[in-house]
């Protein structure tokens, strides 16, 4: 433990872990870790020797414990109000607080201002010990899981925590790797090992690692204990698929890569147990130096707040120094001559120190602007916000049982303001479920299903699926609607034969039959296990593989066959190929693979066969289906021998094996016979298509940021409609070299510049134009452009003299998708658009890989899908499916961003009306800070007389029901466009606060001045003016809040009459006879509420004050909705006509709609609306806008953008050992 | 943390009106329909309220005299300027008001002494007295509280009882009214009514004297020294021990704070024998005792005489700014009108349809 590293998140707000992650990751919580450095300077090469403690502790690598608690039992207190007073407001208030101990200045008791600050320092040092109790929990559980590691030469088990650099640990079958292993050995042949990395980048399927063969052979415990090799490697980073090292061992160097190394959170599959020697330890992993550092993630309406209150302590200040300066004066011209009544105190001996003193004076009394109710008032309006996600049910998933999870509390409004969203492809817009679909088999198309009448049916009134209850191995799971498919083969068709043949025989899966007849596959890739149960399902069972063999039950019968090549699958070849001998002796080349690569190396005599199959392609991939071709090729014994024979030499060759053996496989793959293709289906979340249309008409622009391929990526963009065939150009961005993607760029914007300018080609933009220029020009432009991008063209894309040109392109292309990106690139991209667009960003993914965008952009959502939980615990909101984004964004956000404002806008003016009243009067007492208030009312105004009802309106405030802000997303606008709360608006606020407070103190003044009550005694004592001016207050600003409050629950009006009625139960209480007899120095106003209120001069003072300060904002409020009325007024308004005129109104609805769909009407701009809207047509824009999107014409766009990548530079590159998909 | 029990059982939000917000709600909408009644109503109810207002206020009388005595003013100058030069002034310096009558001053009349630039609502001021020594409260009559000083203890370090600036400032003019019903007959004093003038709550909750020790005022005096510019010692403010020590109405007026800088405090009523209707027509003088001096700090002493109505005194504010914003309620209800007019013609069509 001693070698822990201290570790300090940030002191995050109301960050509240709902539920301890059951596995180890620790991505949940903030881990910005300050690694310690060995003594003597930074790392800057490693060195770790097996099996020698001694050795590798004289470097101080840090141990495999993690910790990411803050506090201890003893250190809590201290530690924890040091925290919290590092926060500006509570130091203030603190210090306000020091300032009324002093006598001379204080103008209000200390408890007006520590019953505050005390509440919150409690409520804050509550959550904090409840998180840090978690942390505590959550660190316990990871360093006590239990490794076996190998000590002086006996397997022992030890603690995770106690696991040092340079030990040996055995892992067994699905293990967490409890530390950066390099592998040494495994139960696996030739040292080979299999894992899953879910936990760390994201992708499900298994990975294969392999040790060295030198140590392969350590397969015993006394071997492995005699191992001394040493290794040195790279110091601790944070890339992934990265290593570089070398061991020495007797006197050999043997070279490291990736390929060798186990990394944490990785877990050991389909291997019975493996020997690892530890190279990184705890917070040096791979996966912890991945999990980035935390910002602590403030929304701009947070920022907004802190900048409004520094002004206000700017304008607080100023105040205090014009009263302190009218104190001096005053002092100087008639108090020091009113001395005779009132000398000063002892310690004051001039005016001009009187007018000090009275500035402290002052700022305290005024402080009230921005009072520290503000900050927990914000905070629990948040709480309430994200407890509302929590209940949702319309986000709740009951297929996995998981309701949609806010887990943080401090963002909810900028869910409203949303311009940008980063989502991730696999397992967030689509399911990662790959699903057989279709299939062309020689020249015929199998898969589109048919109803009675002979029309392709839609999706939902399909048939019962094909019954395959004559195969016995198949998989139930599996469903198919073509008979005709099953008829074909039960009639013994050899192409269909053949074709499922391909299927069963030319893949890399393995299977597993745990009972007879109970098959499970174990694919690399999902499309892969989709096509092999694909054929299981048509007869052609892969049973089991060896080896040199793969036995497949064909129509029941088994048979082996001898398998003599796998030319496997990369990025280059895009396609992969079997070669086996059938038992009559043949040898047969079975070859799948992508359309482009693999039509060009038919058999000229397939011609006819290939264009029909090119036009089943192309259909295919119309829907947004992956397509594969499948070939075959006859081979010659005497061939094959030769053949074999150069590719042993190719794969023994020292150098370019791979070259070699490339274009020896190449060679051979070539003249094939033409078998089809088939289309496979990946699978779309539920309503992700619709989701993205909604948001696309909400303003919101959407990236898609993929570590997929192009391909598989632009599928994707077309089948949720991201992409669409009216878009008028997609373009590529291929280039592998800085000046080719500056090429490709620039020539992408020129296009979108030429035909965008109507008129002629004026000037040229050649040269390199200024940043504000172009972006000027680009966010006129008139057309509809997509931009996909590579990830290596990315990666120049991002450096910073080529940035912005990026991200002007991109900005002004409608959708853009980013392919074949790093973890790394993706925060880039969203830290991109952070930095220079000024607008909140959302970023949505579901794996591991996700998390650093997820933590980068202003908003991280998790998707908890299948992929691990990393996502989720980097995320601020997690639920299970895309499509509860938009509910998320449009009524949650929407809701969320329109109470805080409303809020905010309340907060400010009822404070400063509250507040200036002193500024007022300290003209009329001799700037002595006296306040106008009882100091009773001054503590309890802000916590008690007007906290519920504006917390009620920014905890439960709607304007348009949920279903409107769905139908019109245009009412999603004023968020991202700050329209409801920005400067201009809180200047308005204040200046109604002032107005208020004017009207609060001159209306009184004016009727008390010379005024006597009805019995002839004196009313204008001080006190009756303090409770008339305070009860005008809390009627004005109750009145004030059920003006702004639009959506008056029982709550609201329960809080808002309770607000009043507990009001002046306190003030009759306060001035009851009872507590003044008790502490008659304290209840000085006894007897005042019940002379003072039963005085009709002060009614009538109140009742002139409240109608005064309210009747010009209802004018206001009246004339803006009457002249200028918002979107969300409008909708509002036409709620409350439908309601009238029910019956009428029905019919005509329904007259509209169906007029409706034959305009055009739901891209134009928001003007018009309104208009729409008044004249009761109400169309629904949603439906309206998919019905758009629903028919495409079947062009032939797969060839456009076939073409326009054979202009590009040809495949990408990168990532070589990717296994096949699509 | 309560976070975790959001979810109970099988992690289903549960369907509630509540946590689904679908509360039944009221939701207003600022309608023409609410809002341009609302403004005529409140226009014509206000102009209404402020006609009723204003009446009331001039039909009472006022009558007022600034006896401060700049110099040259009349013959409370001399007192003025003998105040001057000692404080205390010498006792029971007195000057003259005379007035007279045409007709009845309508009763119940009332007797107001106002003083102006006097600063009672400095905060200083305003927390310069020991309530809980004023309650009665035995322990705080012999340990006046801090915020009394400098009158907390006398120069010797004896408790000043009652302690404090406004104890200390105790205005202590008198006046006296005499009447001359006939031309050249002789002056009758007025009774001046001086028992009443404090509220009711004041007077019998807030204020109490120190239990008496055998049955003397002044024994539980004992041990306290007299606020400085006081000439005799609380017990001693009056004859009548209902209105002596820190009972003593004009004592308990005095404390009662004023809110603004100038301020006026009812010295008597005027309501016994010949004169419960009012002041008759006739020649009438004040004698007043000028001891507080208020030059010094430019302040002003008056002698007001005033009746009073349901609404208390005269008070001329109160209507007009009834009928002022009255009026501009209504003309605000017109532009209003005009402009909703004007804006539905624009969108005529639409709402036709």
């Amino acid at each position: 433990m001693a070698l822990c590293t201290k570790k300090r998140p940030p002191a995050g707000i109301m960050t509240v872990p709902k539920e301890m992650p059951e596995k180890w990751s620790r991505a949940g919580v903030p881990p910005a870790w300050s690694r310690k450095k060995p003594s003597w300077g930074t790392e800057e090469e490693r060195r770790a020797r097996a099996n020698d403690r001694e050795y590798n502790e004289k470097f101080q690598y840090a141990s495999n414990c993690i910790k990411t608690s803050k506090y201890n039992i003893v250190t809590f207190l201290p530690v924890n109000l040091f925290e919290q007073f590092q926060e500006v407001a509570n130091t203030y208030f603190l210090f306000l607080l020091i300032l009324q101990l002093i006598p001379q200045i204080s103008s209000l008791s200390w408890f007006t201002t520590i019953v505050p600050l005390v509440l919150v320092l409690t409520i804050t040092a509550v959550k904090d010990a409840t998180d840090d109790y978690f942390r505590h929990k959550s660190d316990n559980q990871v360093n006590n899981r239990q490794s076996q590691v190998l000590i002086s030469g006996i397997l022992q088990q030890e603690q995770w925590m106690n696991v040092c650099v340079g030990d040996i640990i055995k892992l067994e079958n699905n293990q967490f790797v409890a530390a950066d292993l390099l592998l040494l050995s495994s139960s696996e042949p030739h040292g080979l090992c299999y894992i899953e990395t879910a936990e760390l980048d994201g992708e499900t399927n298994m990975k294969v690692r392999q040790a060295i063969p030198v140590t392969s052979e350590l397969g015993d415990i006394n071997k492995l204990a005699k191992f001394d090799g040493e290794v040195i490697c790279e110091p601790p980073n944070n890339k992934l698929d990265k290593f570089s090292g070398t061991l020495y061992w007797k006197e050999n160097k043997f070279p490291l890569s990736n390929q060798n190394m186990l990394l944490r959170g990785c877990v050991l599959r389909n291997t019975e147990w493996c020997f690892g020697l530890v190279i990184f330890a705890g917070p040096d992993t791979k996966l912890m130096q991945n999990s980035g550092r935390t910002k602590f993630k403030r929304t701009s309406i947070d920022r907004l707040m802190n900048t409004l209150v520094l002004w206000i302590f700017g304008f607080l200040v100023c105040m205090g120094v014009i009263l302190a300066i009218g104190n001096a004066i005053w002092e100087y011209e008639v108090g020091a001559r009113f001395q005779v009544y009132l000398p000063w105190d002892e310690a004051v001996d001039s005016a001009f120190f009187s007018g000090f003193l009275s500035f402290w004076s002052y700022i305290i009394i005024l402080n009230t602007v921005v009072p520290i109710s503000l900050y927990v008032s914000v905070e629990v309006i948040r709480l309430g916000h994200s407890y509302f996600i929590n209940w949702d049910k319309k986000m709740y998933c009951v297929k996995r049982r998981t309701p949609a999870e806010a887990r943080t509390t401090t963002l909810n409004e900028e869910l409203g303001q949303v311009e940008y969203i980063f989502s991730d492809k696999t397992g967030t817009l689509t399911q990662n479920i790959m699903v057989f679909n279709k299939c062309s088999i020689y020249g015929r198309s199998y898969g589109d299903v048919f109803d009675v009448l002979g029309h392709k049916a839609e999706l939902g009134e399909r048939p019962e699926p094909i019954d395959f209850s004559f195969n016995p191995l198949a998989d139930k799971k599996f469903l198919f609607w073509d008979p005709s498919l099953l008829e074909a083969v039960k009639v013994g068709d050899p192409h269909t034969h053949e074709f499922f043949r391909l299927l069963s025989l030319c893949h890399t899966v393995m299977s597993e039959e745990k009972n007879e007849g109970e098959l499970y596959y174990k694919a690399q890739s999902p499309d892969e296990g989709a096509l092999v149960t694909a054929a299981r399902n048509f007869g052609f069972v892969f049973r089991s593989r060896t080896p040199k063999t793969i036995t497949v039950h064909e129509m029941g019968k088994a048979i082996t066959y001898q398998l003599l090549a796998i030319l496997d699958f990369n990025n280059i070849r895009k396609r992969m190929s079997v070669i086996v001998r059938n038992p009559e002796g043949k040898i047969r080349l079975y070859c799948k693979g992508a359309d482009t690569i693999l039509l060009e190396r038919l058999h000229p005599s397939n011609q006819e066969l290939l264009n029909t199959t090119t036009d089943h392609l192309n259909e295919y991939a119309g829907d947004g289906l992956r397509t594969l071709v499948l070939a075959y090729k006859d081979l010659e014994e005497e061939y094959y021998e030769e053949w074999a024979e150069r590719r042993l030499r190719a794969s023994l060759a020292q150098d370019s094996r791979e070259d070699r053996l490339a274009s020896v496989y190449d060679e051979v793959e070539n003249d094939m016979m033409l078998l089809g293709a088939t289309a496979i289906e990946d699978k779309l979340q539920q309503g992700v298509p619709e989701t993205i249309a909604l948001l696309t008409l909400a303003n919101i622009k959407i990236w898609v940021l993929t570590g997929d391929k192009q391909e598989t990526a632009v599928n994707i963009g077309y089948s949720c409609k991201m992409l669409t065939d009216d878009m008028t150009e997609v373009f590529i961005v291929t280039g592998h070299t800085v000046l080719e993607v500056r090429e490709e760029l620039r020539k992408a914007r020129e296009k979108m510049m030429e035909s965008s300018r109507t008129v002629g080609n004026g000037f040229s933009y050649q040269e390199k134009l200024d940043s504000s220029k172009l972006t000027s020009v680009l966010e006129a432009i008139a057309g509809e452009y997509a931009l996909v991008i590579n990830g290596h063209s990315l990666a120049h894309a991002l450096e910073a003299d080529m940035e912005l040109e990026f991200l002007e392109t991109a900005c002004a292309c409608k959708a853009v998708i980013c392919c074949r990106v790093t973890p790394l690139q993706k925060a880039q991209v969203v830290e991109l658009v952070k930095k220079y667009k000024k607008a909140v960003t959302l970023a949505i993914g579901d794996g591991a890989n996700d998390v650093s965008m997820i933590k980068t952009a202003h908003i991280g959502v998790g998707i908890s899908g299948q992929e691990g939980i990393q996502a989720v615990l980097a995320s601020d909101y997690s639920f299970s499916q895309f499509k509860f984004l938009q509910r998320l964004l449009l009524v949650h956000g929407r809701w969320s961003y329109l109470r805080m404002c409303k809020f905010l806008c309340y907060f400010f003016y009822k404070n400063f009306a509250f507040t200036m009243v002193h500024f007022w009067f300290g003209f009329f007492c001799g700037f002595s800070a006296q306040t106008v208030y009882d100091q009773y009312f001054i503590t309890l105004y802000n916590i008690v007389y007007t906290s519920l009802p504006v917390l009620a309106m920014g905890v439960f405030d709607q304007d348009v029901p949920e279903q409107r802000s769905m139908e019109y997303p245009k009412l999603y606008e004023p968020g991202q466009l700050n329209l409801l709360f920005n400067k201009r608006e809180f200047f308005i606020c204040i200046a109604q606060g002032i107005y208020t407070s004017v009207l609060m103190f001159f209306i009184p003044y004016g009727v008390f001045a010379e005024a006597t009550r009805d019995d002839g005694t004196q009313l204008a004592d001080y006190q009756s003016f303090a409770v008339t001016v305070a009860t005008s207050l809390v009627i004005v600003v109750s009145v004030q809040i059920g003006l702004d409050t639009g959506y008056w629950t029982a709550i609201n009006h329960f809080f808002i009459w309770g607000s009043l009625a507990v009001y002046f139960a306190i003030l009759f209480a306060m001035h009851s006879k009872g507590l003044f007899e008790m502490f008659p120095n304290q209840f000085r106003f006894v007897g005042n509420a019940q002379n003072t209120l039963a005085q009709p001069t002060v009614w009538f003072t109140i009742v002139l004050t409240t109608v005064v300060c309210i009747m010009p904002v209802v004018a206001f409020r009246f004339l803006k909705l009457d002249l200028k009325p918002e979107l969300s007024d409008t909708v509002r308004y036409t709620q409350l006509v439908r309601k009238k005129q029910k019956a009428q109104h029905r019919c005509m609805r329904r007259v509209g709609r169906t007029g409706s769909r034959r305009s055009g009407y739901a891209f134009s701009h928001q003007e018009g609306f309104g208009e729409l809207i008044m004249s009761g047509k109400n169309m629904r824009l949603s439906s309206l806008a998919l019905s758009s999107f629903t028919t495409r014409s079947s062009s032939s766009w797969i060839e456009t953008l076939r073409r326009k990548k054979s202009d590009s530079a040809s495949s990408p590159s990168g990532g070589a050992d990717k296994p096949l998909k699509g | 943390m309560a976070w975790s029990a959001t979810s109970p059982g099988a992690n289903q939000p549960d369907n509630t009106a509540f946590t689904q917000q679908r509360l039944p709600a009221w939701q207003p909408l600022l309608s023409a329909g609410i809002v341009l009644p609302l403004f005529f109503c409140v226009g014509l109810a206000f102009i209404g309220l402020g006609l009723g207002l204003y009446y009331t206020s001039n039909g009472i009388k006022e009558l007022e005299y600034d006896y401060t005595g700049d110099p040259g003013t009349g013959n409370c100058s001399v007192c003025a300027a003998a105040g001057e030069r000692v404080a205390p002034p010498p006792a029971n310096c007195t000057c003259q008001w005379c007035f007279s009558l045409s007709e009845l001053f309508q009763g119940p009349v009332f007797l107001y002494y106002e003083l102006s630039n006097f600063y009672q609502n400095n905060r200083r001021y305003v927390v310069s007295r020991d309530d809980a020594q004023l309650s009665g409260l035995a322990s705080a009559l012999r340990h006046p509280t801090n915020e009394c000083a400098p009158y907390q203890r006398s120069p010797a370090g004896v408790p000043i009882a009652p302690c404090g600036a406004i104890a200390n400032s105790l205005f202590n003019d008198s006046f006296k009214l005499l009447h001359q019903r006939l031309p050249g007959g002789a002056y009758v004093e007025v009774p001046l009514d001086r028992t009443g003038i404090a509220w009711w709550t004041d007077y019998h909750v807030k204020f109490h004297n120190p239990e008496p020790i055998n049955g003397s005022l002044k024994l539980a005096f004992y041990g306290t020294a007299k606020p400085p510019n006081w000439p005799r010692p609380a017990y001693d403010l009056s004859p009548d021990p209902n209105n002596t020590g820190f009972v003593n109405q004009d004592f308990v007026v005095w404390m009662r704070t004023a809110a603004l800088p100038t301020f006026r405090k009812l010295y008597a009523r005027i309501r016994h024998g010949n004169y419960s209707a009012g002041l008759p027509r006739g020649a009438y003088c004040v004698n007043i005792t000028y001891n507080y001096p208020v030059l010094a700090f430019d302040g002003h002493k008056r002698l007001i005489f005033s009746s009073i109505s349901w609404m208390g005194g005269k008070n001329p504010f109160l209507g007009v700014a009834y009928l002022t914003f009255g009026s501009l309620c209504i003309v605000t209800g017109f532009v209003m009108l005009v402009v909703y007019i004007r804006h539905q013609d624009e969108n005529g069509e639409d709402e036709d349809e």
